[in-house]
């Protein structure tokens, strides 16, 4: 079975679980021998963007030392083999510039989405 | 002339979900170490927030045993910011509403978390120079 996972919430609980719960899942899927593809639309698509970084998170005298490093979540996915695709309309409507993005990715037009998801069994939308 | 100010925020998430909830306690965090008195109504499924039951656990993905992930606990962090509050001659007061505690079964909750009702929101709401809703999306 082919899955192509949409993700657009993006940086949903990622401080409480230091990585993001899908891209999270992914990969644990993807140990488990899952065969899916992602495509990061709308506010996820700054996951592509290698150059974000994490403030130090701390309450009272509680401090968290593992912040998420979301891009290298990302990346770590391509390692694996699985293919991201980033829609480049969400790039473009957030100022975001190609040169900004991790290696390996590839972009698709919204208006190819259509045509992307039938060649696959199963669309889940995140 | 600046006196001492009291707030009250009605959080409505869940813990490990968005980052809503990360957000109001860094909010409370600042308040805390303003000394300021806060209040805190904890409705639905905020009532997790200071579950005594959280625990670490390790992460495959991570490739971390427990220890070394280290894993953000919600409850750690209400305690935190109650003592941050304490530290600095304020207060928190933070209130689990009770029929979302029922309904969930969320009864074992932290040292300095009380049971209450949609009144003492009220009540609290109306002795706050502001009230900040974050509710769930």
């Amino acid at each position: 079975m082919k899955v192509l996972n949409i993700v657009e919430t993006a940086y949903r609980a990622t401080l409480e679980e230091q990585d993001d719960p899908v891209v999270w899942i992914l990969h644990a899927m993807k140990g488990a021998g899952a065969d899916h593809s992602v495509v990061l639309s709308g506010n996820a698509v700054n996951y592509a963007v290698m150059a974000q970084g994490v403030p130090p998170l701390m309450f009272g005298d509680k401090v968290q030392k593992h912040a998420p490093h979301i891009a290298e979540q990302v990346a770590g996915l391509i390692a694996k083999g699985v293919q991201v695709m980033v829609v480049r309309e969400c790039l473009a409507a957030r100022g975001i510039d190609e040169e900004e993005l991790m290696d390996g990715l590839a972009l698709v037009k919204q208006a190819a989405l259509p045509k992307v998801m039938n060649g696959y069994d199963q669309v889940w939308h995140w | 002339m600046m006196g001492k100010k009291t707030l009250t925020f009605m959080l409505m998430d869940a813990p490990f979900e968005n980052a809503r909830t990360t957000t109001a306690l860094r909010l409370i965090d600042i308040a805390a170490r303003r000394g300021y008195d806060i209040n805190v109504f904890a409705y639905e499924g905020a009532v997790y927030l200071p579950l005594a039951a959280q625990a670490r656990h390790a992460n495959a993905v991570h490739g971390t045993d427990a220890a070394e992930e280290d894993h953000p606990l919600p409850r750690e962090w209400v305690a935190a910011v109650m003592q941050e509050a304490a530290r600095n001659g304020g207060k928190l007061d933070w209130v689990n509403c009770g029929l979302c505690v029922d309904e969930r079964g969320a009864n074992e909750a932290i040292a300095g978390v009380r049971r209450g009702s949609p009144a003492d929101f009220w009540k609290m709401a109306g002795a706050s120079d502001n009230v900040l809703v974050i509710p769930t999306r």
